[in-house]
């Protein structure tokens, strides 16, 4: 191989990879990234039936509902609306009611959220930040005591 | 009194840091040897002092000294021992300080195993190592100061994190924090030759070890932080492309980068602003991740409480360093002769596909883990990006390279024969895929992504396996073991490396394999779970040290009969009235049953997760081997610390550039 070849070879090889690799976070941008919807904005008919997002807010007190075969039922609410969710499966050892929770998971036309995926936290203080702005924007947010976490 | 001790030695290392920072890079610019040659006994002084500071603190702790506001947030006079004292670094003031004792014992390392090193180059390195410590005491003094008292001392403290009462917690931060801010050395090394306008295959021979420490620690410490989430959350997941795990992994992706284009820069003087700028993006990434932990911008299941200010200080530490040494990249970048041409296949023409998939894996995270915040200050919309993009991005570009790895380490250097490489390799090859298609007609089929990702992990292994025996058995089979002996240790680590790589591919495919059963078990019910059945024998309390559990007791039998009791539990600390999960877990071999209770329901019905995961051990042992290849490499005598002195004396002594 020639200088010229060498250098062709070493500069297009790294080329065709970084393409590669810029079309692959190109598509996953667009397919595979998931909306952060409050139930207000659900309300809104921001989603449509069967696109997946994750909905977050409190869990309505006295709105969580146990039936056989692990299906649980409750309402996430941000004050101002709510949606109904269902899901099956074990919850996550910090969902309680009245707590903040991120659910994700897909609207169906009745309005009811099927969610596949509770979201655990590691601490109890802690309010995922999206619940918290929602909170805020619908005048529901109370300051917390500031609570330690995690390395 | 202890206390003020603590921060009064802390204000004194902040002293010593400025010091170490300034004078040393003023001696050398001014040719001023003695100056220069103080730097590294301020570093030892440095680190003396941090330490005396940390031990105040974990003796705080140890004491449940709740006059201090830190013990009183995250101790608790119940906790255990070992929780008390692995508590210090289980909050963000206390995990701060474990930073900045780990940023001091680098500089203190280099300043006594580096004898060997040009005094300007010691210098000057350890002046920007300590220009890093003295930032960093700075945000601890200023906005986290661990030791702050309280006018009135509660009686009780508020308790550690449940879920960080675990003996992860002893070893986990401090092990990945070895890595993180191990990474601080090499680029301490890079901002000195930069500055020094040394960037040569003596540079690369001088970072090596340290890139190597730094390396193995946040291997082990991200492995570490794997097995932990593993068994402590009970959802049976390793790995959830949480934020805060991407910010160890990108630093882990360049890391491994700069470890092997290091070795193309030493042995031919190649790649050598690659490797500087490799340097520099992976202690950035460092740092990126501490800010993304710690100023609260990212959801996470790390979610540290940060106010602002903190988040702010932080952001312009990360400004600071990242663009100072980018500033100081493009003025020396003219300067640096690019290094000579090679030919694409070749040892060091793999090395550059290994660099370039591993940079671009590490571009895929990096896009994935800031673009939310990115969109969120453009538009306002709230987006997550989690699993699905990753296994669409950084999970496909590691297959190439994963599939490269037996064929680059054959290839000789310069000019590399890729045939005589793959005449080797197809049985390899044909060995991997034909021990997967028997088993598979065996166990009737699986998905055919974790067959074949079982192929790639045998492939791999047997590659390495192949490279050492092709090696001792070069010349025929009647000297094997002496020849098998006598192989270089460099070698040996490398084969072992990439086992480990193959391992944790297979452990990683064989989830696919995996049985899960979620149901409600009542007490005396038997249910299956893959090829052992499980009973749960009743629902008993129990009361520990600081929690009270909900025990529940269950047998497990395979087909010859008791196997083990198994008894997960669902505790309630008292401190937090806080519950939490214990899994309880049966090894077969590298295999294992995993059960998880949610709640009871009816007194003596309960929730419960089981699952078989078969081979899943092998996730955390491939990395623990990788690691182990790198404490071979490490332990080679021609890569000890500190430069040959056929390097040294191919140096001009004392001159700066310009």
């Amino acid at each position: 191989m020639t200088r010229k070849q060498k250098r062709l070879a070493i500069i297009g090889g790294i080329g065709a990879i970084i393409a590669l690799a810029m079309g692959l976070i190109l598509t996953a941008l667009r397919d595979k990234i998931v909306f952060f919807r409050s139930p207000t904005e659900v309300a809104e008919g921001k989603v449509r039936p069967g696109d997946s997002f994750r909905l977050g807010g409190l869990v309505l007190t006295g709105s969580v509902r146990k039936e056989e075969g692990q299906r649980v039922f409750f309402t996430v609410t941000d004050g101002a609306k709510e949606v109904k969710v269902q899901y099956t499966g074990l919850l996550p050892d910090l969902f309680r009611e009245g707590q903040g929770v991120v659910t994700e998971g897909k609207l169906d036309g009745a309005g009811t959220f099927t969610a596949t995926n509770v979201l655990a936290k590691h601490d109890e203080n802690y309010m995922p930040r999206e619940v918290a702005d929602t909170l805020k924007k619908q005048g529901h947010w109370r300051e917390d005591k500031p609570g330690g976490a995690k390395p | 009194m202890i206390v003020e001790i603590g921060h009064f030695a802390l204000i004194l290392a902040f002293v010593v840091s400025l010091f170490q920072a300034i004078v040393p890079v003023w001696g050398a610019v001014r040719h001023d040897g003695a100056l220069v040659r103080l730097a590294p006994r301020a570093a030892l002084l440095q680190f003396a002092l941090v330490i005396v500071s940390f031990a105040s603190l974990t003796n705080a702790y140890l004491n449940s000294d709740f006059s201090v506001a830190n013990v009183f947030q995250n101790s608790h006079t119940l906790k255990p021992l070992i929780y008390k004292w692995s508590g210090v670094w289980g909050n963000h003031e206390g995990s701060m300080l474990l930073w900045v004792l780990i940023l001091a014992l680098f500089g203190a390392a280099v300043a006594l195993f580096s004898r060997r090193l040009p005094d300007d180059m010691l210098g000057v390195t350890l002046a920007v190592q300590s220009m890093i410590a003295a930032a960093f005491m700075a945000f601890l003094i200023f906005t986290s100061n661990p030791f702050l008292r309280l006018a009135n001392p509660p009686f009780e403290g508020r308790d550690l994190n449940p879920v960080l009462q675990d003996p992860g917690l002893a070893i986990h931060p401090p092990l990945l924090y070895l890595g993180y801010v191990g990474f601080s050395i090499v680029f301490s090394f890079a901002a000195a030759a930069l500055i020094l306008g040394r960037v040569d295959a003596a540079f690369a021979r001088m970072v090596r070890p340290w890139t190597l420490v730094a390396w193995i620690a946040l291997t082990l410490g991200i492995a570490m932080g794997s097995y932990w989430a593993y068994y402590e959350l009970g959802w049976g997941g390793y790995w959830f492309w949480d934020p805060v795990e991407n910010a160890s992994l990108m630093p882990w992706l360049t890391g491994t980068a700069l470890l092997h284009s290091a070795i193309v820069m030493e042995k031919r003087e190649a790649l050598k602003i690659w490797t500087i700028l490799l340097a520099v993006i992976t202690f950035s990434l460092s740092l990126l991740g501490t800010f993304l932990v710690r100023s609260g911008v990212l959801t996470s299941v790390h979610a540290f409480a940060v106010d602002p200010e903190r988040g702010l200080f932080i952001l312009f530490i990360l400004i600071l360093f990242i663009g100072g040494s980018f500033a100081l990249f493009a003025l020396r970048a003219n300067a640096m002769r690019a290094g000579t041409l090679f030919s694409p296949v070749s040892r060091e023409g793999a090395l550059v596909f290994n660099n370039l998939f591993l940079s671009v894996a590490a571009l895929a995270v990096f896009i994935g883990t800031l673009y939310p915040l990115l969109l969120e200050a453009l538009t306002g919309a709230k987006i997550s990006v989690g699993a699905p993009f990753f296994n669409l991005t950084a999970v496909p570009l590691m297959i190439p390279l994963f599939m490269a790895i037996p064929v680059g380490q054959k290839l000789a250097w310069k000019r590399g024969d890729l045939a005589g490489a793959m005449s080797r390799l197809w049985w390899v090859l044909a060995l991997a895929v034909g021990a997967v298609a028997g088993v598979a007609s065996i166990v009737s089929g699986g998905p055919a992504m974790a067959l074949a990702g079982v192929a790639l992990g045998l492939f791999l292994v047997l590659g390495a396996l192949d490279e050492l025996l092709e090696r001792a058995t070069r010349g025929g089979w009647e000297r094997f073991f002496p020849r098998l002996f006598a192989i270089p240790r460099s070698n040996v680590a490398m084969a072992l490396a990439h086992a480990g790589v193959g391992l944790m591919v297979l452990g990683i495919s064989a989830t696919a394999f995996e049985k899960e059963k979620v149901v409600s078990v009542k007490a005396g019910e038997t249910i299956t779970v893959g090829d052992y059945s499980l009973t749960l024998n009743g629902l008993t309390t129990q009361t520990g040290p600081n929690y009270n559990a909900l025990v529940a007791r269950f047998v497990l039998r395979d087909g010859t009969g008791v196997v083990a009791e198994l008894n997960p539990a669902k505790r309630v600390y008292v401190g937090r009235q806080m519950p939490t999960s214990e899994v309880a877990r049966h090894r077969a071999g590298l295999s294992e049953v995993y059960l998880a209770i949610g709640e009871t329901s009816g007194g003596d019905r309960v929730d419960l997760r089981a699952y078989y995961k078969p081979y899943v051990l092998l996730i955390w042992l491939g990395p623990v081997l990788m690691a182990i290849g790198g404490l071979l490499s490490l332990s080679d005598r021609r890569l000890r610390v500190g430069v040959p002195r056929r390097a040294r004396m191919g140096m001009p002594q004392g001159s700066p550039a310009e």
